[in-house]
């Protein structure tokens, strides 16, 4: 018997930095291809604060609780975000940061752990902004949870119509991420 | 099946107003719940209706009294601190006999409390959403398609009983985004012939009032309501059964903590203990029945709350003392992990389930 696939992502950054965005176009990937799924965003003290994060759950089962507390994928744009939840992640996990701008403190020898030089490299390639769709493609190429074509449909699905213009560079930004 | 829309519970709720011929909303803002004035701020306009941000809960609580009266389909929205301000109107509502939708996404409290998922408004929604002899309906969705479903049948049976109906979700299933479907209807809700003004003049006028000086008037019109509560009781609870046929340890829970339940139980039963959930879809009228026969079956029930324990307190009233029940709770705005849950369980198995 095949094991249902379920898989639970926290991503966390900045707000400002399209932490819930991103998170919203893995949920609708999800949707796409067919699984359930659940989006729960932080709204607490901390995003006054200016951090934000929100938890995404995958699965071919029906969600139980969306808050995710043991995270299989962490997404994290800024430093304390990563150490928040770093060690959080499950054993065998993935990790991805940017590494423009985290500056890891804490190792963790039983996950997979990738920095990518995002922010960096959205303004060399004129994707300024959108550095957390490169961080996705990355995700995407690291843990297998949707495909291109189905992300690439989730942007479309996600970008509301007066960005529109803007849906040509995330999917760009989307294959640079998993060419990394 | 139409196309799957991925929704927060409070916008994809406010969606569902307006499909179910909701033209009339009211409200204040208060986070938790600030997606349903701002979905609604946009999407009344457009569909011909009136949007109204109030200058205080009192004030929309008593607009939706207003537009009742006239024979709309109204509603309101709030989060608990707020929902303690609308209690005057809603005893006037229940009062005068006006059907209403009134939406609470708990957060924590007492006072003005926390903004984080609770469900510690259970005792208020059931036993004094205002004060006099009255009840109203009290539905508890647990996902965002059911805070869709749930509105349809909130203002049908408001309606049909002529009572206020409140949805009682919270924090969690307001803020959270899932997949959702929308019934492709538009509703346009039955003509209220006892409303003020929807008289053609051949019969004395429709007058809408909660004030009965004459003690044995009131008292006769309370009798007449609660006959119609009798009803209620006797046709509308609902609830879901998971699991509950074999199971040996009956966990009882509602809304965001029923989600957690659910898979504390797939766990359970993973580890071969016989676990199962009864999750009321109507708190008030509580479905009795349907507890005490799978409670019969069981040797302990588990009810897990956000709260330090109210829905447990029906539990225990419609069980009489024929099986143990234990309370497992956070509050103050923690949600319950399933490891959390999955202990008790383990515990009260370990126990032979006498605890």
């Amino acid at each position: 018997m095949k094991t249902p696939f379920e898989m639970a992502l926290i991503i966390a950054g900045f707000g400002g930095q399209g932490v819930l965005f991103t998170g919203k176009v893995i949920a609708y990937s999800g949707l796409l291809d067919g699984r359930e799924v659940s989006w729960l965003p932080s709204y607490g003290p901390e995003m006054r604060g200016g951090t934000a994060n929100c938890g995404v759950c995958l699965s071919d089962r029906p969600i139980g609780s969306p808050l995710v507390t043991r995270p299989d994928v962490l997404v994290a744009m800024n430093t304390p975000s990563y150490e928040k939840f770093i060690g959080a992640v499950k054993p065998g996990g993935t990790v991805i940061y940017d590494a423009t701008l985290v500056a890891p403190v804490t190792a963790r020898d039983d996950v997979r752990v990738f920095g990518v030089p995002a922010v960096r490299l959205s303004d060399e390639e004129s994707l300024e902004g959108i550095s957390n769709l490169i961080l996705l493609g990355k995700t995407l190429a690291e843990t297998g949870f949707s495909t291109r074509e189905t992300v690439e449909q989730a942007i479309r699905k996600s970008v509301p119509a007066r960005k529109g213009h803007l849906i040509e560079h995330n999917i760009r930004a989307v294959k640079l991420g998993m060419g990394l | 099946m139409g196309e799957r829309f991925l929704m927060k519970g409070n916008e994809a709720l406010a969606e569902a107003a307006v499909l179910a011929g909701c033209r009339h909303f009211f409200c204040y803002p208060i986070t938790p719940q600030n997606e349903v004035c701002a979905y609604m701020s946009r999407r009344m306009p457009k569909a011909g209706g009136t949007f109204l941000q109030a200058e205080s809960e009192i004030a929309a609580i008593n607009m939706v009294l207003g537009a009742s009266a006239a024979g709309a389909r109204a509603m309101t929205s709030s989060s608990s601190p707020g929902i303690s301000l609308k209690t005057e109107g809603i005893s006037y509502l229940a009062g005068s006999d006006l059907p209403c939708v009134i939406l609470n996404i708990q957060r924590g409290g007492p006072g003005l409390g926390g903004i984080q998922p609770s469900q510690a408004d259970y005792f208020q929604a059931t036993r004094a959403p205002g004060h006099g002899d009255l009840r109203i309906l009290v539905f508890s969705p647990a996902t965002v398609q059911e805070m869709v479903d749930t509105v349809f049948d909130a203002f049908d049976l408001a309606e049909r009983y002529r009572m206020p109906a409140m949805i009682l979700a919270d924090g969690l299933l307001g803020q959270m985004m899932e997949p959702v479907e929308f019934p492709a209807v538009d509703v346009t809700p039955s003509p209220k012939p006892w409303a003020v003004g929807a008289n053609d003049g051949s019969r004395p006028r429709n007058v809408i009032n909660s004030l009965y000086l004459q003690a044995d008037v009131l008292e006769q019109r309370i009798r007449e309501r609660f006959e119609r509560y009798r009803q209620v009781e006797q046709s509308h609870s609902r609830c879901e059964e998971y699991l509950t046929g074999d199971a040996e340890i009956l966990t009882v829970a509602y809304g965001a903590s029923a989600r957690v339940v659910r898979t504390a139980v797939n766990d359970a039963r993973d580890k071969g203990i016989k676990a199962g959930m009864l999750r009321p879809l109507t708190l008030w009228p509580f479905p009795q029945e349907q507890l005490r026969a799978a409670a019969a079956r069981a040797g302990a029930v588990l009810t897990v709350e956000m709260s330090m324990g109210q829905m447990v307190e029906d539990v225990r009233l419609y069980t009489g003392g024929s099986v143990p029940v234990h309370f497992f709770g956070r509050t103050g705005g923690v949600v319950p992990t399933p490891a959390e849950v999955l202990e008790q369980i383990e515990r009260l198995n370990a126990e032979g389930g006498n605890g």
